[in-house]
Order: C-alpha cells, then sequence, then structure tokens
C-alpha cells in the first residue's frame, strides 16, 4: 500500500467516527462536516509524507479547532462547534478511545425519512467524506444536483425530525434492511463496468457494519455477497479488455483470499441461523465461486437458489437472474416465462432484461434473438459490455 | 422536459465510419443506440450528421458575407448528431446520454430545451 492509500484509509477511518461522534454530541451534521472537512483535506496532505499519527482523531480534532473560525457559516454556529470540539478534545485526553457513534450515522442515513435514492451518496460522504462531485459522478447525476439532494437531506436531519439515535431494536427487522440496501447500492453503482467506481468504498461499508452488527445474519450476507463479487472484478474483462461473462471467466484471475474470506464470513453468517435474501445471495456467489475448485458449475443448485431468492425478495433484479440461471440450466422456455411475467413498460429501457432475453432465445434457436441482443447492445452504457452483446447479435448464440 | 442530447465524437472517431475494418462496430454500436432510444418512445426528433468536412459555413459581419467550405472552427470533439428527447428530469436524460457510443469515444452533451416561442 502506498503512503497515500495508507493515510486516506487512517483518514477515512477517523472521518466517520467523529462526525458521528459530533453529531450525537449535538452537533448537526452539516456544522460538523464543515467543522471537520479542511481538517481532512489537510490530513490528506500531511499523513502521506509524515506518516498518520498515533491517534488520527485527536490530530483531526485539534486541526478541526483551529479551522473552526475560518469555517463555520455564523458566529453561533461556530460557537456551538467549538464547545463541542473542544469538548471531545478533553474527554480524547482523559480515555484512549471514543465510543463509536457511526451505527447511529448509518442508521439516520438510511431513515425512511430520507428519499431513497440519496441514503446512499448521504452515506459516503458522512461516514466516508467522498464529495459529491465523485458520488455523482458513480451515480450518473449532475453534481448540482447530487449537491443540493445532500443539503436536502442533511437539512432534514439539523430540523431534528430524525433523532440522531439507533432505533428501538423492535423497529430493526424494518430499519435494517434500508441499510444493508443503501450499502449495496454502492457496490452497484456503474456495474456495467470493468469495475464499479464504488466497490472498495462499499465494501469498507459492509465489513464496518458486519463489525458494528457481528449477531446481524443478514450484515455478514452482504459482506460475504460484495467479497465474492469483488474477487472476481480481474476476470471481468480479458487481457484486450472485451467483457467476460462470469461462467466463461478465467478462474486464476479470482481473488482466492477474498473468496476465502468470504466464505469464512458467510459460514459465520450461518451459525446465526437466520437466513434472509442477502445470504442467499451470497450462496449464489458461493456457488459460483466453487467452480475455481470443481471446474464446472452447479446450475441446479443456482436454480434452488434463485428460486429462494425470489420467493423472499421478489425483485425485478431477482426475476431476471433466475429466468438467466434457468436458461443455463436447460430450462430456457421456463426462464422466457419468468420474463414475459415482468411489467414490459418497466422492462422497456432496462438493459439486463434485454440481454437475457437475447440469451435466452439464442438457446432455444428463436429469430428473435439478434434483435434482443441489439437492443441490449444499445442499452448498454459500457463499450465492451456492447461490442460483446454486438458480437452476439451477429453469430446468433445464445 | 425536453433535452438535447449532443453528440460529440473526436476525429478519430468519425474516421471509423469508413475504414473498413472498423465500420461495421461503429454503425453496429449506433443502429443499437438509434434503436433501443426509438423503442422507448422518448425520441422527438433525432438525426446523424454527416462528416464535419462536408459542413459549409456562412457568416455575415459587418454587412460583408464569408462562406466558407468546412465547419465554423476546428475542434476536439465534433458534433456527430443529436436526439431530442422528452423524459421526466435530467437523471433519465443523463442515463441516456451515457449509452450513447459517443460517450465511450467523446462526449455527449445534455442541454434542456427554451420553451417554445410565445
Amino acid at each position: 500500500m502506498t503512503a497515500v492509500a495508507a493515510a486516506e484509509r487512517a483518514a477515512r477511518g477517523s472521518y466517520g467516527r467523529l462526525l458521528a461522534l459530533l453529531s450525537a454530541r449535538g452537533m448537526g451534521l452539516a456544522e460538523a462536516e464543515d467543522a471537520l472537512a479542511e481538517a481532512f483535506a489537510t490530513a490528506l496532505l500531511i499523513w502521506p509524507r509524515d506518516g498518520a499519527p498515533a491517534s488520527p482523531e485527536a490530530w483531526l480534532l485539534v486541526a478541526a479547532r483551529r479551522n473552526l473560525g475560518r469555517v463555520a457559516r455564523h458566529g453561533a454556529v461556530r460557537a456551538a462547534a467549538q464547545g463541542t470540539v473542544e469538548m471531545l478534545i478533553e474527554e480524547l485526553a482523559e480515555g484512549p478511545e471514543f465510543p463509536d457513534e457511526r451505527l447511529k450515522l448509518l442508521f439516520i442515513c438510511a431513515h425512511p425519512d430520507i428519499a431513497e435514492e440519496v441514503r446512499t451518496p448521504l452515506m459516503l460522504q458522512t461516514v466516508l467524506g467522498l464529495d459529491a462531485a465523485r458520488i455523482a459522478a458513480a451515480f450518473l447525476v449532475s453534481p448540482s444536483a447530487m449537491g443540493q439532494r445532500l443539503v436536502r437531506a442533511k437539512a432534514r436531519l439539523r430540523e431534528g425530525a430524525i433523532p440522531f439515535e439507533m432505533p428501538e431494536p423492535a423497529e430493526w427487522p424494518e430499519r435494517l434492511p434500508a441499510v444493508l440496501s443503501a450499502v449495496y447500492a454502492a457496490f452497484g453503482a456503474g456495474w456495467e463496468g470493468e469495475a464499479g467506481p464504488l466497490e472498495e468504498e462499499a465494501i469498507w461499508l459492509a465489513r464496518l457494519l458486519a463489525a458494528l452488527l457481528p449477531g446481524e445474519a443478514e450484515a455478514l450476507g452482504l459482506l460475504a455477497l460484495l467479497l465474492h463479487a469483488h474477487a472476481r472484478r480481474a476476470a471481468r474483462r480479458d487481457e484486450a479488455g472485451a467483457f467476460v461473462p462470469l461462467d466463461e471467466q478465467d478462474i486464476r484471475r479470482w481473488d482466492t483470499a477474498l473468496m476465502t474470506e468470504a466464505e469464512a464470513v458467510l459460514t459465520r453468517a450461518a451459525v446465526l441461523g437466520r437466513h434472509g435474501p442477502w445470504q442467499i445471495e451470497a450462496a449464489i456467489q458461493s456457488v459460483h465461486a466453487q467452480r475455481a475448485r470443481s471446474g464446472r458449475t452447479e446450475w441446479g443448485a443456482l436454480v434452488a437458489l434463485h428460486g429462494a431468492l425470489v420467493a423472499t425478495r421478489p425483485s425485478l433484479g431477482a426475476h431476471i437472474a433466475q429466468a438467466a440461471v434457468l436458461g443455463q440450466a436447460g430450462r430456457a422456455a421456463e426462464g422466457l416465462a419468468v420474463l414475459d411475467a415482468l411489467p414490459s413498460q418497466r422492462m422497456a429501457a432496462h438493459q439486463p432484461f434485454w440481454a437475457v432475453r437475447a440469451h435466452l432465445l439464442g438457446l432455444l434457436g428463436e429469430a428473435g434473438a439478434a434483435a434482443a441482443y441489439r437492443r441490449a447492445a444499445g442499452l448498454s452504457s459500457d463499450a465492451a459490455v456492447r461490442e460483446f452483446l454486438l458480437r452476439r447479435a451477429v453469430n446468433g448464440r445464445g | 422536459m425536453k433535452y438535447m442530447l449532443i453528440q460529440l465524437e473526436t476525429a478519430e472517431e468519425v474516421s471509423r465510419r469508413d475504414n473498413p475494418e472498423q465500420a461495421g462496430a461503429y454503425w453496429g454500436a449506433w443502429g443499437a443506440y438509434v434503436q433501443a432510444i426509438n423503442q422507448a418512445g422518448i425520441v422527438v426528433y433525432g438525426a446523424g450528421l454527416m462528416p464535419p468536412a462536408s459542413a459549409t459555413t456562412v457568416r455575415v459581419a459587418g454587412g460583408e458575407r464569408q462562406v466558407q467550405d468546412g465547419p465554423f472552427a476546428d475542434s476536439k470533439e465534433m458534433l456527430g448528431g443529436f436526439f431530442i428527447i422528452d423524459v421526466p428530469d435530467l437523471d433519465t436524460a443523463l442515463e441516456w446520454a451515457a449509452r450513447s457510443p459517443a460517450a465511450s469515444a467523446g462526449s455527449v452533451e445534455v442541454r434542456p430545451l427554451l420553451p417554445p416561442m410565445p
């Protein structure tokens, strides 16, 4: 790891912790961000050169105190921010460790009163300190629109409508899925590309969540899923940059260490004895990963798992994936029936639907395969995927 | 909301149109995109343009007419075509812009249309 990467990692670990702490002690989220932003930027200049300090939190707090006068929006805010920072510096002098309040931060970011589309961006910004422009690019949103959405969401938090606290245990079954979905959405941003622009960040969040909630099987399931998917990133394109579908990937390009970790995490989840959709998704990836040892894919096992996923969480994506796997298992006609049952209006511009439909039509030797491949290609935003689909349109291959 | 998707291509990309080895892939990608965007039912109007060299540029400066072969100015990226689409919001327009072959080999500028003149 380079010095810059090491410094970024240390700073990232501290940023969310401090932001959560400042917010938990009554400072508004936006004010806390102002207090920390410049300290964080300075750290990333200095730490790669001098090494990360022994206590990154103390360093950042002292720097934040120094910057407060310049960055706080007005006098009252500055005074409040100054007070909270002073209090934390004193606490830090007394004990070596702060409490970790980041779980609260993750829960308020995915609060039901926060618009779904802004939950993931809010998480990336508050917990990881990513800037709005980078988040906007990953989600293909204009930077100014993304900035406005974040400001509006933070204003809702400041108005006190959403308290900075953990939901009651009774609310967890309802609230945790939103947190997990928001983390997954970061991983899925720009999914067609060679590597998602936020894969590392999503895994970082999933690891944090799994560490803060070691007894939640679904948090572990999500982490296992992301680790498995991330383990194959180098195999998604060949040496020439061409797209390679999952079941044709060169297993020598899979990351064995990540796959082993994913399996261990999934086993820990299974021991907890509470099944759920994220664990099923991880198990699906686990079956694909077994090709590295057995040399073949167990399509029958995948059909069963996708059936279970659709029964647990019948999302459009789950149905489309189920149709694809039915095709690979020699049941293409059944796969087409699954696709035909989906709402056609919403599928008109949905790339995965057309790619899977083309594949199934090709397997059945139907004439419509080429047109469906071309349509899927026309809906692709990645040049390698587009070329792959157009080649298949010409070859007429399933 | 109506937006124009302004398709800008590099000179290298434009040259693929006539390159015997690359013309198939070039036109294949555009054909697929045009088919997909038309089938989505959002296109108000759209067209590809003949290459920049086919342009004739007219200017009337200080009462004097100037007519020039070729585009007004050489730039890194050239106008290759455009679509006017009617979509609910800018996010959707950006999605269609990203799918354009020009986005992978040039850029696509997305601009809202002014309301019609009274």
